[in-house]
């Protein structure tokens, strides 16, 4: 039998708190899960530094990529012998699924921000690599890593299979919303997956969705925003994701001035030069990062060893609403201030906006800007969801961007110097 | 603060109105890819490269009065026009940006329909392919435009003609 069709002697379950079981029966699948790239995934958190915020954050990008796997599994399930749907493009969809979120690193976003990486590009670079995943997708047929790549990057001939993995309403997000909102223990993010996989229908080249569901659809998009402003958006994991990236942007800094750090810091060496290889890249999980910063709190560099102690011990910069527009000229003078009163405004004045973050929102857009959710209705024709949903229709509309200004309050409140600066500062931060 | 707004914000000075967000796309990923150091993140996605990061930005922008959104209603969907406002004039006043001008590329690009700009920038995405596969790429990822081989051919024009500019 051919590597591809081998199926397990027994179906294989991982026992999952949202999906209840993941069902594995490919072998394929099941070896791809057992590779050392796959499994690293374990040490890669889905929600960054969320967990300083709701501590029950915790789960992994690993939870999560199964997750996906098996919302997908259900989908394809569902559009056995439909129309559009081609049986032939199971497994790569499958595959494509599991392993969407390969290239992430630890705390991405901070990551790719200092360091001027893209997950995507280590995904591609994984898939088409010298790496046990790639000799698992080879094995399959020449040229596979390729197709799983390109449904990965979205550039797939088949935009439904695509569309299945990544659109407005893909099995990323429905697993993502759902694992999240567990984890966080938030009591939105919920909403009625079983109902929208019922009623989703392969066209040619997207996923659509019956209009008989739009209420299970409308209930998806009101927890898509929920969580977006309760727990992606939280001003608290985001103080500390301005703090992560601040340490990481002062260890680089150090390093190109050429300091020596007490312990060699070889794991980020070819980050700081900006060149790691997919060897590197791969070496450094979320423990590892852990550590240096643990480290570095030792440092005598008074910036660095600050910032590290404030991110283990989960001490904060606190934050005030800001408006870019109406407070420039106050910034200016905060930024002089702040460099008078011995605090490099550098690391520790930081305005933070909605746009730094990696979410987004549903959004119904102009024609040919993004493809939309559209809703299959009795007669044949699509129609964009907004359109026949008042309720998304009236979330579409509103503003939904924000800014911060992150200080480290208790600097500013030890007035045992610099007082007379620290006070005006005050003044103008809190009136 | 804001810089990659302001770099945006330039943009808009650059030029009376932008028409159309599928146009403001595509024109800052074939700046991008023309060597102006945008920082925008693209992906590829149903209409060629986009970037989540850049709605959001030009929404902020709004949110902020620096940018101008009008909002239009066309038979089946709704268009929109940006504009800088004189909140935003006075606002770049405060950075000094080291981006070459853009007037001339802007110009080029404004003349063109939002269709031919989704074919260049799609050929720029897979610009590190070998010529003739860019094309294959672009024919089965974009078969529902039904390019050409003369619309490939005067992209790749357009694109020498942007790059020629100083």
């Amino acid at each position: 039998m051919a590597y591809r069709d081998e199926k397990l002697s027994e179906e294989k379950v991982f026992k999952d708190p949202v999906h209840r079981y993941v069902h594995v029966r490919d072998r394929v699948i099941w070896d791809l899960i057992g590779t050392a790239e796959f499994q690293r995934l374990r040490r890669i958190k889905q929600l960054g530094t969320s967990y300083l915020t709701f501590h029950g954050a915790e789960h992994s990008r690993f939870n999560h990529s199964l997750g996906v796997y098996e919302i997908v599994r259900r989908i394809i399930e569902n559009f056995q012998d439909r129309p559009h749907w081609n049986a032939e493009e199971r497994l790569l969809s499958l595959c494509a699924a599991l392993l969407h979120d390969l290239g992430h690193g630890p705390f991405s976003h901070s990551f790719e921000k200092v360091f001027k990486l893209d997950h995507e590009d280590f995904t591609q670079a994984i898939l088409l690599g010298d790496t046990e995943v790639n000799r698992i997708l080879n094995r399959v047929e020449k040229g596979f890593p390729k197709k799983v790549a390109d449904v990965i990057n979205k550039t797939y001939e088949n935009k439904l299979v695509v569309s299945v993995i990544s659109s407005q309403i893909d099995a990323d997000r429905m697993d993502y919303l759902q694992r999240d909102a567990y984890f966080t223990g938030v009591s939105y993010g919920h909403f009625d997956m079983e109902r929208i996989l019922r009623v989703m229908r392969p066209m040619e080249d997207q996923v659509v969705v019956k209009e008989s569901g739009m209420h299970a659809v409308e209930d998806y998009i009101m927890s898509r925003y929920q969580m977006y402003w309760q727990v992606y958006f939280h001003p608290v994991t985001r103080s500390a994701e301005v703090i992560l990236t601040k340490i990481l942007h002062r260890a680089k800094e150090l390093y190109e001035e050429g300091y020596t750090f007490k312990l060699d810091p070889v794991h980020f060496m070819s980050f700081f030069r900006g060149q790691p290889t997919l060897k590197e890249y791969l070496a450094l999980d979320e423990a590892v990062v852990l550590y240096y910063f643990q480290t570095w709190m030792e440092e005598d560099d008074g910036v660095l060893s600050d910032l590290c102690q404030r991110f283990v011990n989960r001490r904060l910069f606190k934050y005030i609403e800001f408006n870019p527009n109406a407070q420039m000229n106050e910034w200016m003078e905060l930024y002089k201030l702040f460099t008078k009163a011995g605090l490099n405004p550098d690391y520790y004045l930081v305005v933070d906006s909605s746009s730094d973050l990696p979410y987004d929102f549903y959004r119904p857009g102009e024609e040919g800007e993004r493809l939309p959710i559209h809703l299959l209705q009795p007669n044949g024709e699509l129609k964009e969801l907004s359109r026949l949903s008042d309720i998304v229709e009236s979330i579409s509309g509103k503003k939904r961007t924000d800014h911060k200004l992150y200080i480290p309050l208790d600097l500013l409140e030890d007035m045992s110097n610099r007082s007379k600066t620290k006070k005006r500062i005050m003044e103008i931060l809190f009136g | 603060m804001l810089e990659k707004h302001a770099k945006l914000m330039q943009f808009f000075s650059s030029t009376e109105e932008i028409v159309g967000r599928k146009k403001l796309q595509k024109m800052i990923y074939i700046l991008k890819k023309c060597e102006i150091p945008f920082e925008e993140k693209y992906q590829f996605h149903f209409y060629g490269p986009y970037s989540e990061e850049l709605t959001l930005r030009v929404e902020e922008m709004c949110n902020l009065g620096f940018i101008n959104e009008t909002r239009e209603e066309k038979k089946n969907y709704y268009q929109y026009r940006y504009q800088l406002t004189e909140s935003g004039r006075e606002f770049l006043k405060h950075y000094e940006m080291n981006l070459p001008p853009l007037t001339r590329h802007i110009e080029e690009m404004n003349g063109r329909s939002s269709r031919f700009l989704e074919l260049v920038s799609t050929m720029l995405f897979f610009e590190d392919l070998p010529k003739e596969e860019i094309s294959e790429k672009v024919f089965t990822v974009k078969s529902a435009q039904n390019y050409t081989d003369k619309d490939i051919e005067d992209g790749w024009k357009f694109i020498e003609s942007l790059r020629s500019i100083h």
